[in-house]
Order: structure tokens, then C-alpha cells, then sequence
């Protein structure tokens, strides 16, 4: 179970030894180190990613996207940012100073926490805390504070909006999202993240695809993606809470943004895609990082995919999917799942929790079809809300016709 | 109590990390600020009155709404955790307890606390 990081950690660890540091200082500079490099790679890697968004949606709109700076327009964030660098941060007048310089560092500091309990490989890992999915949940609200802080402090009334939109919103996401967490902690038996991918011999989203699907939707709109971004709608609030800000103080704001959309990916491929599994990883655990790389950018793309193609959503619209639809969904659904999880544990005889793969099928077969009857019956019954609702509609306008015609009847009487 | 050193020094760093490009872009970049550039931006119209105005209300009742079902998933954490070896009493007071939490959620949805408009 040799990894390259953990030889490399060892090998650290001896190197400080013998320059004369206490088994417990080594320890500390390891980790001063690990978090260096965690939280550098987190924002280095967006440098990849907004070029990679940037060229997937020039696709998607049928245009070549950048392709002037070094090979493919690889380079061209990097030039935006020595551009953002080079100019004035702006403070407007009437600004709250404190909150106003400190809500892009917030915003940057969540996103970058988030990655602290990520399992890269089944060893390279932050820390492995044993409330791991909280911990997810607890840190990535704080990104809420930094939107509120710099819409209040900017003294400006987009940015207020945009705000209180965006408080309205990601806070009432976190409701079903929060719900659906639940559930490969319910699988699972545990929050610590590496037991959550370890025990996805089955890929969660192959049992619990609806869970799976209000997961990711709920974190769409936790990062305020489209068809989400009514935070910060460039057609009615110009930029939302982020309107005031210039040079790197804005650039800030964005990495955040990008990195938290990075984030959900990655949280995504651990809960409910099984993280660093994949063929082989028993033999080489670093080929982990290499499968959970995939099944990132995989989603990225989706995310990227999702915003090419979708337009942005009205709020009141927003806000009655999140707590007329996905909210009674996902109740409906934990109850349902545990309790046919706990009755078919009693009369299906070869219904194991953990397993091999064929161990494990009974229990992903039941799973799957009940949250497959789950979705299908919300489904039908929202499609019969619908037909209902036109239908009044109809008999409504019906209703009309008559009065008129009998209005006419008696003018030309 | 070493895992959340290691998140303590995160914490540390995360913010070193976005604070010293902003402060470098401060004492590096220009800075002429004039009375045009520091007024408030809104697409070229002069702002009338103040920003901190009164809000919607619908806003505060949403956040409370919110409150509500954030504490009690909190507390069904645990149980989520416990759930595999629960006895199948177990399991069905945390369904109660989630029934509960559906019974909130029907009666601010009757009392019309969901309404957007």
C-alpha cells in the first residue's frame, strides 16, 4: 500500500529529523507544508480551470474562445490576473472599510477550508476529521457571510440586492442539500470522508440517483451558477454583491466563485461517485488522485454544460423549487429509504451492508428502484399539478367567452 | 486533536493567501482616487437617497424558516450516523422526528410564509 505521497511525507519527516527538529516540530512543519501546498494547488489550479470553462463555453456558443496567449490560449488567465494585479482597488465612498476588504478573503478562505477534508488517494487526504460531512457543511455556509459583508459594506444598492438575494437563496439550497448529505452518511455509517468513498464498492449515484441528482442541483445553486446566478445577473443587478470591488480585491471574488464551483465538483465525485475508487487502486493507491481527477473534470464539464445551455431562473421560481419541490422530495425521500432499507434488511436473506461487489447488489437493487418510484411519483405528481393548474386555467377563460358574447348580444340589442 | 491542527493551520494560511495579493495590489497598483471614481456606481445616474433601506420582509421570513430545519438537521446527524445498527425502533423515532420537521415545513407553506411575492 506504498503511495508516493506517503513516501514522500516520510521521507520529509526524516530529512527534518535529521536536521535536528523534535519528532512532534517535523510533524507540524509537514503539515505547515501539506496546507501550503493544499491551498496553493486549490487557487494554481483555477488558472486551468477558467481557461477550460472559458474554451468549453466558447464551444458551446459556436466561437473558438481564447487563443492568444501561449498554446490554445492556455495562458490567458494568467495575463488577466497580471491585469487585475496592475490596477487600483477601488474603495467606494460611504464604504464600510473593514467588511469591504475583508469579505473577498472570506469568500476565498471557505472555499479553500472545503478542500481540507477531500480524500485525494485512500492516504493523501487533509485530515481525515471524523465529522467530515459536517465539517463540509459548517465551512461552506461561511462563504454566505463574505456575499453579505461586501453587498452591506459596498454602500451600493445592486450590491445590497444582489446580497440579500444571495442569502435568500444559498440559504434555503442548504436545506436539501444538507438532506441529501445525509444520505451517503446514512449509507455509510459514518462522516469520515475516506470511509464514505471506501465503502462505495457500488458508486452511490447507482443507488440513490435521486439523491444524487437533488445533491448536485442544491450545489448548483449553492455556488450560484446558471441557472442559478439571479445573485449576481448581469442584465438586472449588473454584478450583484461583488459590483464594487476592482483589481485583485474582484479577482478574488471570481477565483472563489470558480474554486467554490471546483469544490462541489470534487465533493460530488466523493459522495456519490466513489472518489479515488476505480480499477487498480488496491495495488497503487496513488493511481486514486488520477480517478478522482477524471471524475472531477467530468463534472466540471457537466457544470460548464449546464451553464452553456440553461438561462437563469426568476427568483420567486428559485425560491419555490428549493422548499415547495426539493425540500418535501428529499424528506420523502431519507424516510422512505431508511425505512425500506431497515424492513428489507429483515426479510431479504442475502441483504448485506458491506460486501463484495455481488454482496453489495441486493441492497443497491432495492435502493435503486425506490428512489427511481420516488422520482417518477414527484414527477407525476408535479406533471399533475401542472395539467391541473391549466386546466382551471382553461375552464377560467371558457367562463369568460360566454359573458362576453352575452355582452355583445345585449349591445346589439 | 492532530486533525484539527491541521485545519487550524489552513485556516491560517487560506487567509494569508488572499490577503497578501490584495495588500500587494494595493501599495503596488495606482491609487488616485477623485471624487467621481469613489461615488457609488449606478450605471451612470446619480444615487438618490440611502442604500440602507428597509427590505423586504419575505427575505428575514425565509431566513427563519431556514433556521428551523438547519438546527433539526443537526440533530439528525447523529442519528445518521448511528443508523446502521439501530434496531428498527430506533429508526422509526427518527422518522418521527423527520415527520415533525415535515409537519414545520407544511405549516409555515399553510401559513403562506413561502410565498415569494
Amino acid at each position: 500500500m506504498a503511495d508516493i505521497f506517503t513516501t514522500i511525507g516520510s521521507w520529509l519527516t526524516g530529512l527534518f529529523e535529521g536536521l535536528g527538529a523534535s519528532p512532534a516540530l517535523a510533524a507540524t512543519i509537514l503539515m505547515v507544508l501539506g496546507a501550503a501546498v493544499l491551498a496553493s494547488a486549490v487557487l494554481f489550479i483555477l488558472v486551468f480551470n477558467i481557461w477550460f470553462e472559458r474554451k468549453v463555453m466558447a464551444r458551446f456558443q459556436d466561437r473558438i474562445g481564447p487563443n492568444r496567449v501561449g498554446p490554445w490560449g492556455i495562458f490567458q488567465t494568467v495575463a488577466d490576473l497580471a491585469k487585475l494585479f496592475s490596477k487600483e482597488i477601488i474603495i467606494p465612498g460611504g464604504a464600510d472599510m473593514m467588511p469591504f476588504m475583508m469579505a473577498p478573503v472570506i469568500a476565498v478562505m471557505s472555499v479553500i477550508l472545503i478542500w481540507a477534508v477531500v480524500p485525494f488517494t485512500p492516504n493523501l487526504i487533509g485530515t481525515d476529521v471524523n465529522i467530515g460531512a459536517l465539517y463540509f457543511v459548517a465551512v461552506s455556509s461561511l462563504g454566505v457571510m463574505a456575499i453579505l459583508m461586501a453587498g452591506w459594506s459596498s454602500n451600493n444598492k445592486y450590491a445590497l440586492l444582489g446580497a440579500f438575494r444571495a442569502v435568500a437563496m444559498l440559504v434555503s439550497y442548504e436545506v436539501p442539500l444538507v438532506l441529501t448529505l445525509m444520505i451517503p452518511v446514512l449509507l455509510t455509517g459514518s462522516m469520515r470522508m475516506n470511509e464514505i468513498v471506501a465503502a462505495q464498492r457500488i458508486a452511490y449515484l447507482f443507488m440513490m440517483p435521486l439523491a444524487g441528482a437533488i445533491f448536485w442541483i442544491a450545489s448548483v445553486a449553492e455556488v450560484g451558477r446558471q441557472p442559478f446566478d439571479v445573485l449576481e445577473g448581469e442584465s438586472e443587478i449588473v454584478a450583484g454583491y461583488h459590483i464594487e470591488y476592482s483589481g485583485f480585491a474582484f479577482a478574488m471574488f471570481y477565483a472563489a466563485e470558480w474554486a467554490h464551483g471546483f469544490a462541489i465538483c470534487a465533493l460530488m465525485a466523493v459522495l456519490f461517485l466513489g472518489g479515488w475508487r476505480g480499477p487498480g487502486v488496491e495495488q497503487i493507491p496513488t493511481l486514486g488522485i488520477v480517478y478522482f481527477l477524471l471524475k472531477t473534470f467530468l463534472l466540471y464539464f457537466f457544470q460548464v454544460w449546464t451553464r452553456a445551455i440553461l438561462p437563469r431562473i426568476r427568483i420567486d421560481h428559485i425560491m419555490y423549487f428549493c422548499w415547495k419541490f426539493l425540500v418535501p422530495l428529499s424528506l420523502v425521500l431519507v424516510v422512505v429509504t431508511v425505512l425500506v432499507d431497515k424492513t428489507a434488511r429483515s426479510l431479504i436473506p442475502g441483504y448485506m451492508l458491506t460486501g463484495s461487489l455481488i454482496e453489495m447488489l441486493p441492497r443497491a437493487a432495492v435502493l435503486l428502484i425506490v428512489n427511481v418510484a420516488v422520482a417518477l411519483l414527484a414527477i407525476a405528481w408535479v406533471a399533475w399539478l401542472g395539467r391541473r393548474e391549466r386546466e382551471r386555467a382553461e375552464a377560467a377563460s371558457v367562463s369568460i367567452a360566454p359573458i362576453e358574447s352575452g355582452a355583445t348580444a345585449q349591445q346589439a340589442r | 486533536m492532530k486533525e484539527w491542527t491541521f485545519i487550524a493551520i489552513l485556516l491560517i494560511v487560506s487567509a494569508m493567501l488572499p490577503t497578501v495579493p490584495i495588500m500587494g495590489g494595493r501599495l503596488l497598483g495606482p491609487r488616485k482616487p477623485n471624487e467621481q471614481k469613489s461615488s457609488t456606481y449606478e450605471c451612470g445616474v446619480e444615487t438618490v437617497g440611502d442604500t440602507w433601506v428597509q427590505f423586504k420582509v419575505q427575505y428575514y421570513i425565509f431566513a427563519l424558516v431556514f433556521l428551523v430545519f438547519d438546527i433539526e438537521l443537526v440533530f439528525l446527524y447523529p442519528w445518521a450516523v448511528a443508523y446502521n445498527r439501530l434496531p428498527l425502533f430506533g429508526v422509526i423515532a427518527g422518522v418521527v422526528f423527520i415527520i415533525t420537521l415535515a409537519e414545520a415545513l407544511i405549516y409555515a407553506w399553510r401559513k403562506g410564509a413561502l410565498e415569494w411575492l
